[in-house]
């Protein structure tokens, strides 16, 4: 089979299942595209061989029965994979090398899959176009010198280029679904507390949540059945009654209702995400669902209070990187200049100015000023969802305000980048599930995503308006193998 | 409001990042555009709103207190970046 990397992942799960493919068969093929597609800069590490090796086990004693039996995966450079280096896109973590396993990953592996790298991803995941990478830009398959959008941009780019059939990252204020966005994929967003944070290198605590990246819904609604698990190793993870996605998944929403806020109609948005918007409501109501207008009236504040609780978030989590207890150090006459030293060579701009902005609001008499200001603020827009969704099942809203753009476009000019986050943070402040399809082309060719919002643990709601939309949407990437020579 | 240099002086020290004139300058220009940004906030009145802490509305799960993992002592030296038998070395901090 030469075309087993066009193949969804539940077609190579079948294939595999039915021994019409080996799991060195299809390995083989994801390791030979991955070589290929080097220009894509998508691997920040590659383990190829030891993949290639765990796929002949496998294939000696095929275990049929799990549910991504011998599927090569490779993942976000956020989950610590143990003896497999784990850099968070960091210089600071460039040599370390983890002794344990990310509860989601093992999740994975533990259902069969076979790990083949670590994707690049922006620095401790702040980004929206994964160039505050360490290891580069990452370029998005849809067009040269396009970012694939951020922070998961390695990974957005591997699903869209088919350098792996399915994948996993992390989204503390988009970084899931802006890339899917950005490059024609599906990503979902769990609710806070559906996937355990153990074992993945933290950015903003209250936020972070791992979620599939994926070709397709179904696939989507498969592997987020593998990386759902209650964890006690997370005292965060929830113990609630997690669905099979994947075989509870339906077309059927008739009924459903969906609300449309006005809010999100922000000024100066352009022509095409208002156009797509109105072809998704459309889509929905050919599908069944009765479309409701509601009312977010605090959506305008969400980035500013984004901008206050994950940089103080972060600004906590990442003191741990001092110079000794693990990654890079740089000496220093003393104790306090080797932090100092270590931790102004080892991060990047991005990351210094977002441990800058937490330290600040957190400062002595400045935190009732900003933090607690903040965290009332986040109280206000989470009652915005708790109301609305005392008249709708789910919410529609665009993905991104704008398609992907150049890289280099906005990367001097903080606040206009932030600006990408506008509809996806809403979601990570009030801790609820969000999935972007791929829903239209803009005049450049290039996709556009929309956003499904669910209420807290109800991902199987959106998952069935996601795959009833998908259906109608019909959505093809137009990706031209630009980048293999 | 504005952030000076002194304050980005006084911030640097705290977050244990060194900045020369160079640097402080355009974070002072980075961080006055985006506290511009979140100034917003304060048309907002929030007098009687409880801040929100966590969005999990659960209480935290109870666990006896039992040892788990085994010794992990090489584990947890393994990646420092200079280590002495069984300890992590530092510049020395006592004159």
């Amino acid at each position: 089979m030469s075309d087993i990397t066009k193949q969804s992942l539940s077609e190579l799960v079948e294939n595999i299942k039915c021994k019409k493919l080996s799991s060195s068969e299809v390995t083989k093929a994801f390791v030979e595209r991955s070589e290929k597609s080097k220009e894509l800069n998508a691997y920040i590490t590659e383990d190829y061989a030891n993949a290639l090796n765990k796929a002949k086990k496998f294939d000696e004693k095929p275990n049929l029965d799990l549910k991504l039996p011998g599927i090569p995966m490779a993942v976000k450079d956020l989950f610590c994979t143990r003896d497999l280096r784990t850099t968070a896109g960091s210089k600071i973590l460039n040599n370390f090398v983890p002794t344990y396993e990310s509860t989601v990953t093992q999740n994975i592996w533990n259902e069969g899959a076979i790990l083949m790298g670590k994707l690049n991803c922006d620095e401790f995941a702040m980004g929206s176009s994964n160039e505050t990478s360490f290891f580069g830009n990452v370029q998005n398959p849809i067009d040269k010198n396009l970012v694939p959008g951020g922070s998961s941009g390695g990974s957005s780019s591997a699903v869209a280029a088919q350098l792996t059939p399915i994948t996993i990252g992390t989204d503390t204020g988009g970084s899931i679904r802006q890339p899917a966005s950005f490059t024609g994929t599906v990503g979902l967003k769990p609710t806070y507390g559906s996937c355990s944070r153990y074992g993945i290198v933290a950015f903003a605590s209250s936020l972070d949540q791992a979620g599939p990246m994926a070709q397709n819904v179904k696939d989507c609604a498969l592997l987020q059945e593998v990386i759902s698990t209650y964890d006690e190793k997370d005292s965060t993870s929830i113990d609630f009654k997690r669905n099979e996605y994947s075989k509870e998944l339906t077309k059927d929403i008739k009924g459903k209702k969906i609300g449309i806020p006005k809010e999100y109609r922000v000024d100066g948005m352009p022509k095409e995400i208002e156009d797509l918007w109105k072809k998704g409501i459309e889509y929905a109501k050919d599908c069944g669902a009765e479309i409701i207008d509601i009312s977010l009236p605090h959506t305008n504040y969400a980035l500013p209070t984004y901008y206050i609780v994950a940089p103080a978030e972060a600004s906590s989590n990442l003191a741990r990187y001092d110079g000794v207890k693990y990654g890079f150090r740089a000496e220093g006459e003393n104790l306090i200049d080797m932090y100092e030293k270590t931790r102004s060579e080892g991060f990047g701009a991005e990351v210094q100015r977002r441990i800058m902005i937490g330290t600040y609001v957190l400062s002595s008499g400045y935190y009732d000023a900003y933090y607690l200001k903040a965290q009332k603020v986040r109280k206000l827009i989470k009652h915005d969802f708790d109301e609305a969704y005392k008249k709708v099942d789910a919410i529609l809203t665009p993905s991104t305000p704008s398609s992907a753009f150049k890289i280099g476009e906005k990367t001097n000019d903080p606040v206009s980048m932030y600006l990408n986050d506008i509809f996806t943070v809403p979601v990570n402040l009030a801790g609820l599930p969000g999935i972007s399809i791929p829903a239209g082309h803009d005049a450049k060719g290039y996709p556009l995503g929309l956003q499904i919002i669910g209420k807290a643990f109800d991902e199987q709601n959106i998952l069935n308006i996601a795959y009833a939309m998908e259906e109608k949407i019909n959505f093809k990437n137009n990706i031209t193998d630009w980048w293999i020579k | 409001m504005s952030i000076d240099l002194k304050t980005i002086k006084h911030i640097s020290k705290l977050s244990r990042i060194s900045v020369d004139e160079k640097k402080a300058e355009k974070l002072a220009g980075d961080l006055n555009s985006i506290f511009d940004f979140i100034e917003k906030l304060n048309e907002l009145k929030t007098d009687n709103v409880e801040p929100l802490t966590s969005v999990a509305e659960t209480t935290l799960k109870l666990r006896s207190d039992e040892v788990k993992s085994k010794n992990l002592r090489d584990q947890v030296i393994k990646n420092s970046p200079k280590e002495n038998e069984d300890y992590f070395v530092v510049p020395k901090v006592i004159e």
